[in-house]
């Protein structure tokens, strides 16, 4: 007798929405749960971490915030609990930020980021989304 | 479980010749419990019949509404318990961050939509917020989950026993899907469907027709069945038909798919049809 799998279980439709719509956009997007895993990452996300999201799957929040090393504008070390998407997260507040990553290639991008709290109807703490946008040094 | 349609169509009622057979009343699906709970889904048109066979009776009534487009409460108005003194009933729908469900239902029943203002019914009624936690309606166990549709809108799942019934008359899961259908943990409506006895899913739309309504809120007939058999349901009941597609164009469109090898059982649900679920019975009797 073969074990029964239990099937995966299904995520928050305003989660499953905000996917849909950044499959489609052309800047870099990340969806984290509540507890900052990587739900989901579009497309022109991938050059920034180094994965293909068809390839990765989700990651872990201790997997995906270890591939880069974030640093402030000025150069200084950027602790992880102030990133803009763990702002968001564990703040439940929006935030953004002008900041340096290096990424699995190497190379130093300065960027700009701004995240914000998913917040569902009836008190539901579905997550954060963090957008990037890659600006000149 | 028994399960009667009373209204199957969508988006407007369209009573005719040409619309008898499936019926042209819309959303409202009847649920008796072994133990006689009658819960509603829905108030579309459908509900004045059925609220004919409630009158003059005891016992609670409790309506679910799916989310609070017109031709899902229109039927409010009609329904004749709601006009008992001090009839138990008993309106749950989807929460909204802006108007209670009371402020928004006062927005059809009351002047000049309607003549009585809700204020005035003589019956006992008490409005919910739909938990998002399961919870239990007259014995019968209730899950609600929000679906993708215009607006706050829930699908429901019932469970009496371990028979189980899943109600999402209005459903875009394909929407915005590069790749539908998702996988079920990406799959709106899946945690509502899953495994379900029967699913009384959305399929308003043609696959033609569907390429200019894109986000408003409906299935294909094509979708439906792709989402059913993620969803490993044991039977799929099409609904929420379009109000132009005729008993004729319905018999085309469901004469084509009942010839295909399709791992549950289908049907394209009309006014009416009554659905047993329980030991000893068989669904679609």
């Amino acid at each position: 007798m073969g074990a029964t799998r239990e099937p995966p279980a299904q995520k928050e439709v305003e989660v499953i929405l905000t996917r849909h719509l950044a499959s489609y956009l052309a800047m870099p997007v990340f969806v984290v749960d509540p507890q900052g895993n990587l739900l989901y990452y579009n497309e022109p996300a991938e050059a920034l971490l180094g994965h293909r999201y068809q390839e990765s799957g989700e990651l872990t929040a201790e997997e995906w915030s270890t591939i880069w090393e974030a640093r402030t504008a000025e150069g200084q070390p950027l602790p992880p609990e102030e990133l803009p998407l763990m702002v968001a997260l564990n703040k439940r507040q929006p935030s953004h930020r002008h900041m340096r990553i290096t990424g699995l290639d190497g190379a130093v991008r300065n960027i700009e980021v701004t995240a914000f709290p998913l917040e569902g109807q009836g008190g539901r703490h579905l997550g954060a989304v963090a957008v990037f946008w890659e600006t000149p040094a | 479980m028994r399960v009667t349609l009373w209204g199957t169509r969508g988006s407007l009622a369209s009573p005719g010749p040409e619309t008898v057979g499936y019926g042209g009343n819309t959303a409202c699906v009847e649920v008796r419990g072994a133990d006689g709970a009658v819960i509603i889904l829905d108030a579309g048109t459908g509900l004045r019949r059925l609220g004919a066979t409630l009158a003059g009776r005891d016992g609670r009534i409790d309506i679910l509404l799916s989310h609070l487009h017109v031709d899902h409460i229109q039927g409010l108005g009609f329904f004749a318990p709601l006009f008992e003194p001090g009839r138990e009933v008993h309106v749950w729908g989807p929460p909204s961050t802006t108007m209670d469900l009371r402020a928004r239902l006062a927005r059809y029943l009351s002047p000049p939509l309607f003549p009585v203002p809700i204020r005035e019914l003589p019956s006992d009624l008490t409005l919910h917020d739909v938990p998002f936690s399961r919870f239990e309606v007259q014995g019968i166990e209730v899950s609600a989950g929000l679906v993708c549709h215009p607006g706050p809108t829930v699908g429901y799942r019932l469970r009496e026993g371990r028979w189980t019934l899943a109600y999402l008359p209005d459903h875009e899961p394909a929407l915005g899907d590069r790749h539908y259908p998702a996988p079920p943990d990406w799959l709106s409506g899946y945690a509502i469907a899953r495994g379900a006895d029967i699913l009384v899913h959305d399929a308003q739309y043609t696959d033609e027709e569907y390429a200019s309504r894109i986000g408003w809120g409906h299935s294909t007939l094509t979708q439906a069945v792709q989402f059913a058999t993620v969803a490993e349901v044991k039977r799929l009941v099409t609904f929420h038909h379009d109000p132009d597609h005729t008993d004729d164009m319905l018999d085309r469109l469901s004469g084509g798919l009942a010839r295909q090898e399709l791992p549950f059982e289908f049907s394209p649900g009309w006014e009416g049809e009554t659905f047993e679920l329980g030991e000893g019975s068989r669904s679609g009797v």
